[in-house]
């Protein structure tokens, strides 16, 4: 009895240890190919900011200056001041908090709800599978922003509503992606060794067959990552999201959009610019992690 | 044949039916009291009371989904008005705007796809790899922010509004929408090129592409008579699946340029929470979905022998 459990102890250990070699040959390989350098840099930057954003701005992003409305870029504002004269490199500074805030907290939620209820949807195929497969299908049928804003007006604004909203619509499509995956686990003989030994199908699905499906997760998670950030400036842009006056970069555009007619440019350019730069970054390192992983 | 469509129509139904309920109750969460919540809480208590009989909102949920369902679309809180003549007159302006959108973007994505896949490895692929997929992840608003800066406020040469004066002829109203059609494209650019690139980079290195080459066929009679027809049919599903995009989009461009079609008219209706309206933009989205999709999967399958043989099993 003990042999075999020597055995079994020693085969998990150099199963713990293949894993650690592929994970240290991942990153290896991660830091190699430029798209990934380039767009974790250009990430790190914004997470800086967000975290000691108040400690880096130059100005309070909401200190207003009568005297000083709409001042073009000069050295004092670098990007200008805005409508109430609030400095505009200082409001895309701190505007990177909250969408780095809310945008990964949706996608967590989304994902493990998608995970779970992919797991169950693959895992008993049979009804259990039609009946969610349709509920899914019915929720694919609108698109995401259509259904955050349907989902918003029921429930009114806050970047709670946000995240939950955004992390329900994400579990749909999330789930859809991993009861692909158990599908072609399920068979498996691990699977079917697991039954024998008595093992519960909660057992089943989160420790012998969620580990085996966990890379396409992981694709998942960083594809949307780009996604909700993109649908949650959008729906802040659309007056659902963050509330003024909070500096947002969705938000300063639709606040300022109207000026620029009159050739206040500087009040929404650079926001517009902060946004291209954080969504490619992301997709640039999600990119990469999705060629790493699925080689 | 007409299994697989019967079949395809019904599930189609089925999924309608869900939408309904799903919106209808997504209407019902509103806390409170709909009559007090546009009475505001000054209102007396009799005249929420009125309203709320006149809404319909006293009777039961069953009885309430039941009028919904046989007196669709039904009438607009915010315009005092049947939902019907406003619906279809904003559903046309999208209209023009979605196809005039898709006449370049189609044969723009298909050429920048396969043209990639031809120069598979190379600068050029990776360069409209890299250009698709940023283009697919800039939000529209930020994209279309950006051409009204360059094109209306520096150079001038198009107008801010997506909608011409009244009485302007074709080609104007066409020059009006210029700007609001380009933050659509890029975004349905990305999707459209990489299926076509992943598709036709696939159709490449198949058996019979390989055997037309040893046979001596010209590479160029080779990709059009073999790899093409074999590439393209996965991105007529992908171009209908990105109806649903191209509609999300619509919400963001017409908001953004004042164009007074169905995105716009499901915005406002979401702002004002005028529900009746709301539910009747959505579920109008959810028919044009599911109605392109099913159309798609008709023709792909018409196109698609293996496809067709199968469901004729």
């Amino acid at each position: 009895m003990s042999a075999i459990a020597d055995v079994e102890i020693e085969a998990a250990g150099a199963l713990h240890a293949d894993r650690q070699v592929a994970r240290r040959e991942l990153i290896r390989e991660l830091l190699h190919s430029p798209a990934f350098v380039i767009g974790a840099f250009i990430l790190l930057v914004w997470i800086i900011c967000a975290i000691f954003g108040s400690a880096i701005a130059p100005h309070s992003p909401y200190a207003q200056s009568l005297l000083g409305i709409n001042k073009a870029p000069s050295s004092a504002h670098p990007f200008g001041t805005d409508q109430l004269g609030r400095d505009m490199l200082s409001r895309v500074i701190v505007g990177s908090r909250d969408i780095l805030v809310i945008a990964p907290l949706a996608t967590l939620l989304g994902t493990v709800l998608g995970t779970a209820v992919g797991l169950v949807m693959g895992y008993y195929r049979g009804i259990v599978d039609d009946v969610l497969g349709r509920v899914v299908e019915a929720f694919l049928a609108l698109p995401l922003i259509v259904t955050a804003v349907v989902a918003i007006a029921a429930l009114g604004t806050s970047n709670a509503t946000l995240i939950i909203v955004i992390g329900l619509v994400f579990t749909p499509l999330i789930a859809r992606t991993v009861r692909a995956a158990v599908l072609q686990e399920r068979d498996l003989d691990y699977v079917a060794a697991a039954r024998l030994r008595g093992e519960g199908s909660l057992y089943i699905m989160f420790a012998e067959i969620l580990p085996n499906v966990f890379s396409p997760i992981v694709v998942e998670f960083t594809v949307r990552l780009a996604y909700a950030i993109f649908t949650v400036l959008t729906l802040t842009f659309l007056g659902f999201g963050v509330q003024p006056p909070s500096p947002d970069w969705g938000l300063d555009i639709a606040t300022n959009y109207g000026v620029v007619s009159a050739g206040y440019w500087w009040e929404v350019l650079f926001d517009a610019l902060a946004i291209a730069s954080l969504v490619v970054a992301v997709t640039l390192v999600s990119e990469s992690i999705e060629g790493v992983l699925e080689r | 044949m007409t299994a697989f469509i019967l079949k395809r129509l019904g599930l189609a139904l089925v999924t309608l039916w869900i939408l309904s309920l799903i919106v209808f109750f997504a209407g019902q969460i509103l806390p409170g009291d709909a009559g007090r919540a546009i009475l505001g809480p000054l209102a007396a208590p009799s005249a929420v009371k009125a309203l709320d009989h006149q809404l319909g909102v006293d009777q039961s949920v069953l009885q309430q989904y039941w009028n919904w369902i046989t007196h669709f679309p039904g009438t607009s809180q915010q315009y005092q008005a049947p939902i019907g003549p406003i619906l279809t007159t904003a559903l046309g302006k999208s209209l023009k705007l979605a196809v005039f959108a898709f006449i370049i973007v189609v044969p723009l994505g298909i050429f920048g796809g396969v043209f990639a896949a031809l120069k598979h490895g190379k600068w050029q692929d990776r360069t409209i790899t890299v250009v698709g997929q940023s283009a697919l992840t800039v939000p529209e608003f930020v994209s279309g922010i950006v051409l009204i800066l360059i094109f209306s406020v520096w150079l001038g040469w198009l107008p801010v509004s997506a909608t011409a004066p009244p009485g302007s002829g074709f080609f104007t109203s066409l020059k009006y929408l210029i700007l609001p059609v380009i933050p659509l494209v890029l975004i349905l650019f990305g999707y459209i090129a990489r299926m076509a690139r992943v598709g036709t980079i696939e159709a490449l290195g198949s058996d019979y592409a390989r055997t037309a080459t040893l046979k001596g066929l010209p590479r160029g009679v080779m990709i059009r008579r073999h790899v093409l027809r074999n590439s393209l049919l996965p991105t007529i599903t992908v171009v209908a699946t990105q109806t649903g995009y191209l509609i999300g989009g619509l919400v963001v461009v017409e908001f953004l340029f004042r164009y007074q079609g169905i995105g716009l008219l499901t915005y406002n209706a979401a702002k004002n929470r005028d529900f009746p309206m709301l539910e009747a933009c959505v579920l109008t989205i959810g028919v044009i979905y599911m109605l392109v999709t099913l159309i798609a999967d008709i023709s792909f399958s018409l196109l698609n022998p293996r496809i067709r043989l199968k469901a004729a099993e």
